[in-house]
């Protein structure tokens, strides 16, 4: 399936921009796009690519929560995707979103499904072509998934309360002044409520865009993502760990990159993340520098 | 037209654009009219000393004082998925450019909100906010070197 060799423990999670180019009349691949900027996917995508939208498509109107089974089953057949059909996500800001519907997407057991390496931006900077027609596929029939893996992927509250307790990994990929409790929220980004600012007690940090090549949006390779998480940060990657960031968003970047291509066996994403944490009456907050 | 005339002007075609789909659609076609700065203005690499702060699409502005005082503005977007940040700089261009200079000092960076409206993400919106204080700052800049 992929045609990528930089050491990966499961290089078939990632495809590169020639293999899209040479699938794109594919009818077995779907590619979607996932962006943060609404206005990015309308001027200009790659043939044939649909659309999810992380907020609009993936969560739940009401409450914070994902969308539910039945819901992610329409949204798919929506797009003529079946439980056989290879789903392609790629987008921009090095695919943070298009991570994030991946992971999704596994929380209702679509395994085949991919992220193009590089994204958007290593599409464009290849010169590859654009087009603004929106495809329209024929509804598909994907059937209701029995339930939403939660258990597997998704780490809640309490769970990662009791994780740090006994010691157990954590990953903060926020940028370093989230981390130490300078700031509440990301470099650029407004202020979005939380009471407090820190970490949880226990947690490294590595903020998720240093698994990138900037210059390309590319993952780096196997050993240079060895040198931060293991060798920089002493990850295990056979102990049981969990990634967090404000939303669970950049996290979903980072958990990616340490389940398929590290291949940390019991990786989960703790979407609640810090503006639940950080709300949360009673739980330890560490601030200052990593221990 | 005055400045007062191209703002008016500006308010009422988003005003006609209400519909989100409709708004993306004439954000992107203001993006599309977008020309970079020209090279007897700068060429690459560009000075950091344009470059907008905390801006994701890597934008860089310029603010040019004319002889009589008007100014006139040019933008550099490096991302090239930054569709929102041309499409702000070529609202800027046409509604300031030719106009006095001080009167883009009066610009509100609330502008931002009231031109992109929900096709707006949260990162984007700080980082075009950043783009009209740094236009705001390069102007402020050219007045003081401007002789009196």
């Amino acid at each position: 399936m992929s045609n990528i060799d930089k050491g990966y423990a499961h290089p078939e999670a990632l495809v590169t921009t020639e293999w899209v180019a040479e699938h794109l009349h594919d009818s077995s691949v779907r590619l979607v796009e996932s962006n943060e900027d609404p206005l990015v996917y309308p001027s200009g995508h790659i043939p044939g690519a649909v659309q999810i939208d992380w907020t609009a498509d993936l969560n739940d109107p009401l409450k914070r929560d994902y969308i539910a089974a039945a819901d992610f089953a329409a949204l798919v057949s929506r797009f003529g995707i079946t439980p056989e059909t290879t789903v392609v996500l790629y987008g921009d800001r090095n695919n943070w979103w298009a991570c994030y519907a991946f992971w999704v997407f596994q929380l209702f057991g679509h395994t085949n499904a991919r992220i193009l390496d590089g994204g958007r931006l290593k599409w464009e900077k290849d010169g590859r072509p654009m087009t603004r027609e929106v495809p329209a596929y024929a509804a598909s029939s994907y059937p209701v998934p029995s339930t939403r893996d939660d258990v597997v992927h998704r780490a809640f509250r309490e769970q990662v309360l009791a994780h740090s307790e006994v010691g157990g990994q954590l990953v903060d990929v926020r940028s370093p002044d989230e981390y130490t409790g300078a700031k509440l929220h990301m470099p650029e980004y407004p202020q979005e409520g939380a009471m407090r600012g820190g970490h949880i007690p226990g947690a490294k940090s590595v903020p998720w865009a240093r698994a990138i090549n900037p210059e390309d949006g590319t993952f780096k390779d196997a050993e240079q993502l060895k040198a931060i998480y293991l060798g920089e940060k002493g990850l295990d990657l056979s102990k049981e760990t969990i990634a967090y960031c404000r939303i669970g968003e950049r996290s979903s970047h980072t958990w990616f990159t340490l389940k398929y291509l590290l291949g940390f066996e019991k990786i989960r994403n703790y979407d609640g993340s810090w503006t639940e944490w950080g709300n949360l009456v009673g739980v330890p907050v560490a601030k200052g520098p990593e221990a | 037209m005055t400045t007062e005339e191209q703002l008016d002007e500006l308010q009422e075609t988003l005003d006609m654009f209400a519909d989100p789909a409709d708004r993306a659609d004439l954000l992107i076609g203001f993006a599309d009219k977008f020309t970079e700065v020209p090279a007897d203005v700068a060429t690459r690499p560009w000075p950091k000393s344009h470059q907008v702060p905390q801006c994701e699409s890597d934008a860089y502005v310029w603010a040019m004082l004319q002889p009589d005082r008007r100014l006139k503005l040019h933008f550099a977007v490096e991302n090239p998925s930054g569709i929102s940040a041309k499409a702000l700089a070529v609202i800027l261009d046409k509604v300031y450019s030719g106009q006095p200079a001080e009167d883009v000092l009066a610009l509100d960076t609330e502008i931002v909100e009231r031109v992109f409206r929900q096709n707006i993400s949260m990162g984007k919106g700080m980082g075009l906010k950043s783009m009209v204080l740094a236009v705001q700052a390069l102007t402020r800049d050219a007045l003081k070197r401007m002789p009196a």
